[in-house]
């Protein structure tokens, strides 16, 4: 189902509008976001840091619709949100392949169960994990691949049914600290040269710093925007410079700082 | 792709052993000779003994038969009669009558738990039936089964009445073992409950179905031969009964050594299948 509508300049690509999530158990109930507003624009990369348990997580499956919110509203491309969308892809914190299926049958999984065309998707998926380095590793089962590898086919996975936004929730968290650095450039670099729109859910200041355009800072729970700070890098030719490089940028340190601040991290103890 | 990553796919061993790689293979050879040298001397000394103390009439051998009566009873019954059906014949009953309860204990148990796994309420309210099922003895039901359905069919329905609960609870304790981050992941596809089942629980429970099927085919083993005590003149579990009856100790040892030889086929049988299965994990 395309919506004909075009989409107009500075319109939002991903909307939430006064969104709040209170979960219910037998001891009572627990809030877990409250009055959540934000707006992402088409092709824009985002990163939401907050510290762990205040429903980071839980923004990005609001956002992809296998969850509910009890108030307000979702919007992705002005529709509400109702269930999860062929829009919106979803990169898990782990990559989660099926250990029985093969590194190429893995990343068919989405177009499976869409059923999508398979010889297209087929198509795509080869390619994918072609660009991806894994072109000799089509067949192999996900148990012969390193970490890196691993997260690589996932990516591959999320991209093959051609979402327009990604979300993220810490896809690295899982890799040794290298990898997970090269892998965040590649990434980046893959969803800005498809124009991807991009949510990143991270604990690590330092990654979303190098990654995204805007940080969005969510207060501890009930998870509320606490502030938002663009992040530019004065790069040579204008363009944003890839997360390892502007990790070495002077305004690093700077941005870095005034998150590190606002997050207010204690060592609790 | 970096070469450190390609590395850790392939290990190679050193070119090269060293003497000490040598020795450590030399101890290494050495026991696992012992440990099987021990496991047929077992078996040696067993037969040995109850061939000796029955002739040596330290054991009295009507009891006990000997190990060297089995063949030429086995030869002997081979014979079919007007009064008694050949042995091959009681074996292959008591095979086919097993082979069909285990595979309908798979079927059913695979269905049933995909339906508790569907509504989970419904395995809440079934759940403590289902365990007191379980822990029953079912071969009290023996007498009851053939009130019910005869003599034929007593047979079939102790087998699987000794076999489904336990692979219920298995394969459904299986599919709570899967991953519910797999689950997640496919939802995020959009993935109907059908799909989830198709696609993640039912493929990633596949070590837990073989787990289930070793276990089921052993019980519908035994439910097979109990039901055969009771209402078949047909099986090796008749012939069980039929032997000690007139006192004939070369027929059930007869009809026990091949119970053990079918045993052992069936458990070598799920354990090929089992390899061949799990190549792919």
């Amino acid at each position: 189902m395309q919506a004909p509508a075009p989409v107009g300049a500075g319109r939002a690509k991903v909307e939430l509008r006064g969104v709040g999530l209170r979960y219910f158990g037998l001891e009572g109930e627990t809030e877990a976001l409250k009055d959540v507003s934000l707006s992402v624009a088409a092709g824009e990369f985002v990163a939401i840091i907050g510290q762990s348990g205040c429903g980071k997580s839980t923004l990005l499956s609001l956002i992809s619709g296998i969850i509910e919110p009890t108030e307000g509203a979702v919007l992705v491309d002005g529709v509400p949100v109702a269930g999860p969308s062929r829009k919106v892809g979803y990169m898990l914190q782990q990559d989660y392949l099926f250990e029985w299926r093969t590194i190429l049958e893995n990343v068919l999984l989405g177009a499976e169960i869409q059923s999508a065309d398979m010889r297209l998707a087929r198509e795509r998926a080869t390619q994918l994990l072609t660009r991806y380095g894994l072109g000799q590793f089509l067949h192999h089962l996900p148990r012969q691949l390193s970490g890196g590898m691993r997260q690589r086919v996932a990516l591959a996975r999320t991209l093959c049914t051609e979402p327009d936004v990604v979300l993220l929730d810490e896809p690295f968290s899982a890799l040794d600290s290298q990898t997970r650095i090269a892998l965040a450039d590649e990434v980046t670099e893959i969803l800005r040269r498809e124009g991807k729109t991009a949510i990143l859910v991270t604990h690590d200041i330092g990654e979303a710093v190098s990654m995204a355009e805007r940080v969005v800072v969510l207060s501890r729970r009930p998870g509320r925007v606490k502030s938002n700070h663009a992040i530019r890098f004065a790069g040579a030719d204008g363009r944003r410079p890839a997360p390892f490089a502007a990790r070495n940028a002077p305004e690093f340190n700077g941005y870095f700082n005034t998150l590190w601040k606002e997050l207010e991290v204690h060592v609790e103890g | 792709m970096s070469k450190a990553e390609v590395s850790t796919v392939h290990n190679a061993p050193a070119a090269a052993a060293s003497a000490q790689y040598l020795r450590w293979l030399h101890r290494e050879h050495r026991t696992r000779l012992i440990i099987r040298t021990a496991q047929i001397a077992i078996l040696i000394v067993f037969l040995v003994l109850w061939e000796i103390l029955p002739r040596a009439h330290l054991i009295n051998p009507l009891f006990t038969s000997y190990p060297s009566a089995i063949w030429p009873t086995f030869l002997d019954m081979l014979k079919e009669t007007p009064q008694q059906p050949g042995i091959l014949t009681h074996t292959w009953a008591t095979v086919v009558t097993t082979v069909v309860g285990f595979t309908a204990a798979m079927v059913l148990g695979v269905a049933i738990a995909s339906v508790l796994w569907w509504w989970d309420s419904l395995y809440k309210v079934l759940d403590p039936y289902l365990v007191v099922a379980n822990a029953m003895p079912k071969t009290a039901f023996v007498p009851i089964f053939y009130i019910w359905l005869g003599a034929a069919l007593s047979v079939y329905g102790m087998s699987l009445a000794i076999s489904l609960f336990i692979t219920i609870l298995m394969i459904y304790s299986g599919f709570q073992g899967i991953d519910p981050n797999k689950i997640k992941l496919a939802q995020t596809f959009g993935a109907s409950k059908a799909q989830i089942l198709a696609k993640v629980v039912l493929p990633g429970s596949v070590p837990t179905l073989i787990a289930a099927l070793k276990v089921n085919a052993g019980l519908s083993l035994v439910g097979v031969v109990v039901g055969e005590f009771q209402s078949a003149n047909l099986g090796l579990g008749y012939l069980i009964v039929y032997g000690s009856q007139i006192l004939k100790m070369n027929i059930v040892m007869t009809a026990i050594t091949l119970l053990a030889i079918v045993s052992s086929l069936m458990y070598l049988a799920i354990a090929w299948l089992e390899t061949a299965v799990m190549r792919r994990r």
